[in-house]
């Protein structure tokens, strides 16, 4: 770092930031306001348990057989069956979105299940979002086998009983509440806005403003003009980030398994990374402006899209897998949903720390080549 | 006609405040196109190359024939086990997401006619990838027991029982691709909308050019036609380069019309250009915009339908999200790429997002004139 760091210089210019930061409102918005609401907003609003799937029931000769698999499909949790006469209707119900699915037993159904010819049950799904489309297909497939076990035990026709059962245990979240790895998520992706948001524009304003200018004329060196950046920015991102955290564990009851240890280091080693990158793009850009721009576009879509809180990095592509590495909040994601779902998994904590360490030396050094303090 | 002299002028100047810094003419540019290619790959709910470990105590046959039906394309085996030990630390470690335990007796119970059982275990870390993966195993067991109740049949001469015969329509494999990268065309006009409009006034403002601009002899109403023509410009241009890719480089389907899908997403520029601008002409500083922008975007992209659908949030929420204007735009791309749907399908979700494009217009025009005072 360029020159000696004087405590006294360093705490004024901490001061100055920090009357700057008490004197816009939006500072203090991004820190607590918006992670706050957004927190709030997604931990209810995002979701990919489908429950209350609307699905068509045809059945086009009433039996009492028809009648017991239907029974079974008004007795899923999952499903809202809805009854339609014809499957004409129930094909323009799924065109015009009303229904997710329909399931079609023709008239032969019961008379053929009974004389021993194939029966078969017809699903037709709206495949439009597939994801959904494979969840409601296993909840179907749930509320059959159902009514087929007790169809077999019944009629004692035990030729139609399958050989291989499978038995599942899901580890770490055992209700599968998908809400349980989504928040954890949420909060490296909120996180990731307030950092790089906070210090997007203020090297920046610096120089639109000119009073960048007046600083190079002081003695204050490079270096104390940056750590007069990061300090109140870290200090401001880190109180937001216990806010979230404490949010994320009292109202949303997600379980947290790790230690408290663990989350601060991991945190504070990701706000710095966030900030870092906010002050290159502040000193790339040059304009507040470009650098408003240059914000929105790399730290939402990235955070939300490759950091593998939502799609699973394991199956992208290996170059996409690779460019994900670079994005500090994939680390951050597969630190938090460790430390809350499972415990202090140390290879998993290691690597990930490893990598933020790695970003963060690599930040520091552009920010160091980048940073002038003389005029352009 | 002199109305319309003045409202070009006014696009000019601010096209050209736009594209003549070249940092910025890079940013929006540039990043479009990188993020299609990228988050095409990388956005969608396939499972690849699922790391699994087989702990194998049966003997006979049946259970290495089931294990030959784990295609190598979407599950991987990592390992095999040698006690039970070694589950809990493959799981935790992230080596396996799934272990696929067979008992001693796999193989007699099935030769012997009672029923087998094949334990699972799957990491629930992430909750969605536990749920898909538990969903292609299930596919995988009920083939194979199909199967073998074929076997069975030669030997006994039995039926053929019950089946459920499942179609999807409109995306026939499932293919999550085919709802993800259309989705992105929608994502990414969002983003280069907002971009261009919601600092646009507040750096007027900063600078003090936009004053000027006020005291000048334009009426808000040109004021607002000069600020938004260029980015409904921008914002087309850029739709139709990453339709261009979608349609070419993913092969996704366009089925329906080009015409229905332009109509969707000018209305949806539009109210976007409206919310921008909105937010644009309350900010005082650049820095209060950029937070409006996030405070409009982040929402408006997760509570969208984009990746989780709407129909699984809270009641509440989901009133909510018909003030969002991208989640009409989503069911108008999607359904003009994969059902070829039309008008007739389609109006309820024009007529909102139009409702909300003029209403965020005029405000935004009576917010520049507010401001002055």
């Amino acid at each position: 770092m360029a020159g000696r760091i004087s405590l006294r210089r360093l705490s004024g210019l901490i001061r100055k930031e920090t009357l700057q930061i008490i004197r816009d409102p939006s500072s203090i918005g991004i820190a607590f306001v918006l992670p706050v609401c957004l927190l709030v907003l997604f931990g209810y609003g995002v979701s990919l348990d489908a429950e209350h799937v609307p699905i068509g029931i045809v059945v086009e000769t009433p039996s009492a057989t028809a009648q017991d698999l239907v029974s079974s499909f008004y007795q899923s949790e999952f499903i809202d069956p809805v009854p339609y006469h014809s499957m004409k209707q129930a094909e323009d119900a799924i065109m015009h979105r009303e229904i997710s699915g329909a399931v079609w037993l023709r008239s032969g159904f019961a008379s053929d299940l009974l004389s021993g010819r194939q029966a078969p049950v017809g699903v037709i799904l709206d495949g439009v979002d597939a994801n959904t489309a494979r969840i409601v297909d296993g909840y179907i497939m749930g509320s059959w086998y159902a009514w087929l076990s007790r169809y077999v035990r019944e009629k004692r026709a035990g030729y139609l009983r399958p050989a291989v059962e499978l038995r599942h245990r899901i580890w770490f979240n055992p209700a599968v509440r998908s809400r349980n790895f989504l928040v954890p998520g949420l909060v490296a992706v909120i996180m990731t806005l307030t950092g790089g948001m906070l210090t997007a524009l203020v090297v920046a304003r610096e120089w639109e403003r000119g009073t960048m200018e007046a600083l190079i004329s002081t003695p204050v060196t490079k270096g104390e003009i940056l750590l007069g950046k990061i300090v109140p920015y870290f200090v401001l991102g880190m109180a937001g980030m216990v806010l979230t955290v404490f949010l994320a564990i009292v109202v949303f009851q997600v379980p947290f398994r790790g230690s408290f240890f663990t989350l601060a280091v991991s945190s504070a080693l990701f706000m710095l990374t966030s900030i870092f990158m906010g002050l290159i793009i502040s000193i790339g850009a040059g304009s507040q402006f470009v650098a408003g721009q240059v914000a929105i576009v790399v730290t939402f879509l990235p955070a939300f899209i490759l950091s593998g809180f939502i799609f699973d990095i394991g199956s992208m592509p290996p170059p996409v897998q690779a460019i994900t590495h670079i994005i500090p909040a994939r680390h951050f994601v597969s630190i938090l949903q460790s430390i809350f779902l499972a415990g202090d998994v140390w290879p998993v904590i290691f690597r990930s720390w490893l990598w933020l360490m790695g970003l963060n030396l690599i930040f520091f050094l552009i920010i160091m080549r980048k940073f002038h303090k003389r005029l352009l | 006609m002199e109305i319309l002299f003045r409202i070009i002028a006014l696009t000019r100047k601010e096209l050209i405040t736009l594209l003549v810094n070249k940092k910025s003419r890079l940013v929006l540019i540039l990043p479009p196109i990188a993020q299609i290619m990228v988050f095409g790959y990388a956005a969608n709910f396939e499972l690849n190359q699922v790391p699994v470990a087989v702990y194998n105590q049966d003997r006979g046959s049946y259970s290495r024939e089931l294990l030959a039906h784990f295609d190598s394309g979407t599950f991987r085996l990592v390992r095999n086990l040698t006690s039970s030990e070694e589950i809990a630390p493959v799981i935790e470690n992230k080596q396996a997401l799934i272990v696929v335990q067979f008992g001693p007796d796999f193989s007699s119970d099935i030769l012997s006619g009672r029923e087998a059982t094949l334990q699972l275990i799957v990491d629930g870390r992430n909750s969605n990838v536990a749920l898909i993966a538990l969903n292609y195993v299930q596919q995988i067991v009920s083939g194979f027991n199909r199967e073998l109740a074929i076997q069975h049949r030669r030997i006994n001469g039995g039926d053929q029982g019950t089946v459920l015969v499942v179609r999807s329509w409109f995306n026939e494999m499932l293919d999550s691709h085919w709802f993800i990268i259309p989705g992105i065309v929608a994502l990414l006009t969002i983003v280069i909308t907002l971009e261009v409009t919601a600092l646009s006034v507040a750096k007027e403002r900063e600078a003090g050019t936009f004053d000027q601009l006020l005291v000048s002899p334009y009426s808000p109403f040109e004021i607002l036609a000069g600020k938004s023509i260029p980015a409904i410009l921008i914002g087309l241009i850029e739709a139709t380069l990453v339709i261009l890719i979608v349609v070419f480089w993913f092969n996704i389907p366009l089925r329906g019309s080009i015409f229905t899908l332009y109509a969707g997403l000018f209305i949806f520029i539009l109210s976007a250009v409206g919310i921008g601008l909105m937010i644009s002409s309350i900010s005082v500083t650049q820095q209060q915009g950029l937070m409006g922008a996030f405070f409009f975007l982040v929402p408006a992209v997760i509570l969208s339908g984009f990746a989780t659908p709407i129909s699984n949030m809270p009641e509440l929420v989901q009133d909510l999200t018909l003030l969002n204007p991208m989640r009409y735009v989503l069911v108008i791309v999607r359904g003009v790429f994969l059902k070829g749907a039309g008008f007739d399908l389609l109006w309820s979700q024009f007529v909102p997002m139009l409702a909300i494009g003029i209403v965020t217009l005029v405000m935004a025009a009576l917010l520049f004139r507010k401001r002055m005072g």
